[in-house]
């Protein structure tokens, strides 16, 4: 039995843009991407509007297609090759693999109860037998949810930001998943509600065996969530490793960059040294080279002309030129 | 220092099907010339319609009670806001005086006007100057906020701007008509970090720049550390606490601030449990009678905080908080 539950190798996704008979242009959204997802862990995916994160997950999923690369699932009782899936083993990838989304108040619809909702994958997927066994599981997994029986006879729109939340993280797991892509699952939340959904994911990734694939914008809550983390820039992947090591000793120059911009709780913290000039460019018109060179402090000639390779030392990957002389300089 | 604008216990409520909403109660503060004032609550805790009371800009269906006055000192004396009625006597609030910058500067732009008549428009509307000044006056406000080819950018529409353009496009805007005071409501919520780090900037250097008086609604507390003197806390239509920003972020007194800043993921500190504040913000139909926070409140003292509205108690000259663990020092 392998550790990973998610092997990707190279993997592309890209969107033709433009109408007529020729199409111009590629919107490369995620180019030649290689993570390792590790069976019960939690993986942060870190990076701004239009990195590619959130297409990433969705091709983990099958939900766009993989245009270029291999995706290996294994969760020890089937294996498939996310590429080429099709017919009933994508159905059955279906029940096993899942998104919580974003937003709470636009992902539950007004007019279900919420026990419908909670039931409405078990239905469409035919996943139970009658009616007994469905309520039977979605009272289970709600139990689990924290949410209790009365709420279920309920509409969505009595409930407040958290325990929507809630009800989603319920419908992405009665199927029972293995597999289960978090996007942006608490940035709409409250602060104060947040960190009682980040422990519930928590929770249930303990109880139930779970392998979450946490996307994130917000670096510190990834920090206080995820074992590993890997940070995306315009659909690379430039940088990847343990959570620990990432926030101690950050390689990436733009890694660095988005650690100094997180707005400190001190009033007297002035962090102005590491603060990003310019923003990121459009992935229809991508600079030649390092991608991250029109906004790099540090970009050399070789970074404006050859675009860096992931480098693995310690369990840490990095896609920059410059990062061991510029690691030294600052431990200089 | 002089005030810029008073407000005096304001009280807000909509008229809906479901009945009376309140969305304010009771608040009062005072704004200083020059001064920035974060104003931190989570949605629903009343901070945008408070600030949109200060424009009088809420809508039709909003009451004001009797009680509430919100009073703007400008160079030609005191103006009583909530007075005011017709449009023309509005513009002194709208636009004139005071300044509001939004969230979501794709919705602010209207889509189908270029970016530099909308500008131009709202500089004629409010002072007596020529088209073409007004002109020149935008481009020189976009170049200032840091907009490269700023002539350029004036004929253009907002959707052919990025996020971060965009909204310093807005600053521009609110800025150029000279406001004394700008309301920036989550101005950098909708923005990457990297982008938010250089409005924050970009507005820090604006504030020393103008001079002017800023209120900064946030839901961020990092954010109002890195920008704000002073710090009001609402919950549920109330005014919690309110202070200079270092005494409440390091030595916060209600029981809601300390909560809110013990939810927040800290980087200093990866092995610390995140601890939420516990239960839900309740429906603002379904008030709790007494300390609007008694629901989810930790150190519930007695009876009192389920039956009395806790009196705003000054624990030093500038830190106030409204709670009863802190009665017996006010007395």
């Amino acid at each position: 039995m392998s550790r990973s539950l998610i092997q990707a190798s190279g993997l592309s996704v890209h969107f033709p843009i433009g109408s007529g008979l020729f199409v111009k242009q590629l919107l490369k959204a995620v180019d030649n991407v290689s993570i390792e997802i590790e069976k019960g862990s939690f993986f942060g995916l870190v990076g701004e509007s239009g990195s590619g994160k959130t297409t990433l997950g969705r091709a983990l999923l099958k939900a766009v297609p993989i245009s270029e690369g291999t995706a290996h699932y294994d969760d020890g009782e089937v294996a498939y090759d996310l590429e080429g899936l099709d017919g009933a083993e994508l159905k059955d990838y279906r029940t096993r693999a899942q998104l919580i989304f974003q937003d709470p108040y636009a992902a539950l619809s007004p007019r279900m109860t919420v026990r419908d909702i909670i039931a409405e994958p078990l239905e469409v997927m035919g996943l139970t037998k009658g009616r007994a066994e469905t309520d039977e599981r979605v009272r289970e997994i709600a139990a689990r949810c924290r949410l209790n029986l009365e709420h279920l006879r309920r509409f969505p729109h009595a409930f407040s930001g958290g325990q929507r939340q809630r009800i989603s993280i319920a419908r992405a797991l009665v199927s029972g998943p293995k597999f289960v892509v978090a996007d942006e699952s608490v940035a709409a939340l409250d602060v104060s509600i947040q960190a009682d959904v980040l422990n519930l994911l928590k929770q249930l990734q303990d109880e139930l065996g779970l392998t979450f694939m946490f996307i994130s914008h917000d670096l510190s809550v990834v920090a206080h969530t995820c074992d590993h983390v890997a940070v995306m820039y315009l659909g690379r992947l430039i940088e990847t490793a343990p959570t620990r090591k990432l926030f101690e000793a950050p390689r990436h120059p733009y890694t660095k960059a988005l650690f100094s911009a997180i707005p400190s709780l001190d009033p007297d913290d002035d962090k102005t040294a590491q603060k990003l000039a310019g923003e990121i460019p459009s992935p229809t018109d991508q600079p030649p080279g390092c991608k991250f060179q029109t906004r790099c402090p540090h970009a050399i000639d070789i970074c404006k002309s050859q675009e860096p390779a992931l480098e693995t030392e310690g369990g840490h990957d990095v896609a920059c030129h410059r990062w061991k002389e510029l690691m030294s300089l600052v431990a200089a | 220092m002089t005030p810029l604008i008073e407000v005096e216990n304001l009280t807000l409520q909509f008229r809906t099907d479901e009945g009376l909403i309140t969305a304010v109660e009771d608040v009062s503060f005072t704004l200083m010339k020059g001064e920035v004032m974060g104003l931190v609550g989570e949605s629903g805790s009343g901070k945008s319609v408070t600030a949109k009371s200060l424009m009088h800009l809420n809508a039709r269906n909003a009451i004001y009670s009797s009680e509430s006055r919100i009073t703007l000192h400008t160079d030609t004396g005191p103006v009583d806001v909530l007075s005011l009625r017709t449009p023309r006597e509005l513009n002194v609030v709208r636009g004139g005086a005071i300044s509001m910058i939004f969230q979501e500067p794709m919705a602010s732009f209207a889509p189908a006007i270029t970016i530099g008549k909308q500008m131009v428009e709202q500089l004629l509307l409010h002072s007596d100057m020529s088209k073409s000044t007004a002109k020149s006056v935008s481009i020189e406000m976009l170049d200032r906020v840091g907009i490269s080819d700023a002539a350029r950018r004036f004929d253009q529409y907002a959707f052919e701007l990025s996020g971060g353009m965009r909204q310093r496009a807005m600053i521009a805007m609110a800025l150029s008509t000279n406001p004394s005071l700008l309301i920036a409501d989550e101005p950098t919520t909708a923005l990457d970090v990297t982008i938010q780090a250089q409005v924050i900037d970009l507005m820090k250097d604006l504030v020393s720049e103008f001079g002017m008086g800023i209120i900064f609604i946030t839901h961020d507390l990092g954010v109002v550390a890195q920008t704000a003197d002073r710090v009001n806390v609402m919950y549920l239509g109330r005014l919690v606490e309110e202070g200079p920003v270092r005494e409440v972020i390091r030595n916060p007194r209600h029981p809601y601030t300390q909560g809110l800043i013990a939810a927040l993921p800290k980087l200093e500190d990866l092995d610390a449990p995140l601890t939420p504040v516990p239960g839900d913000i309740p429906s603002p139909l379904e008030r709790p009678a007494g300390c609007v926070f008694n629901t989810r409140c930790s150190q519930v003292v007695g009876e009192e905080c389920m039956a009395l509205v806790p009196m705003n108690c000054r624990l030093d000259e500038t830190h106030s908080v409204a709670c009863h663990i802190y009665r017996e020092a006010a007395e």
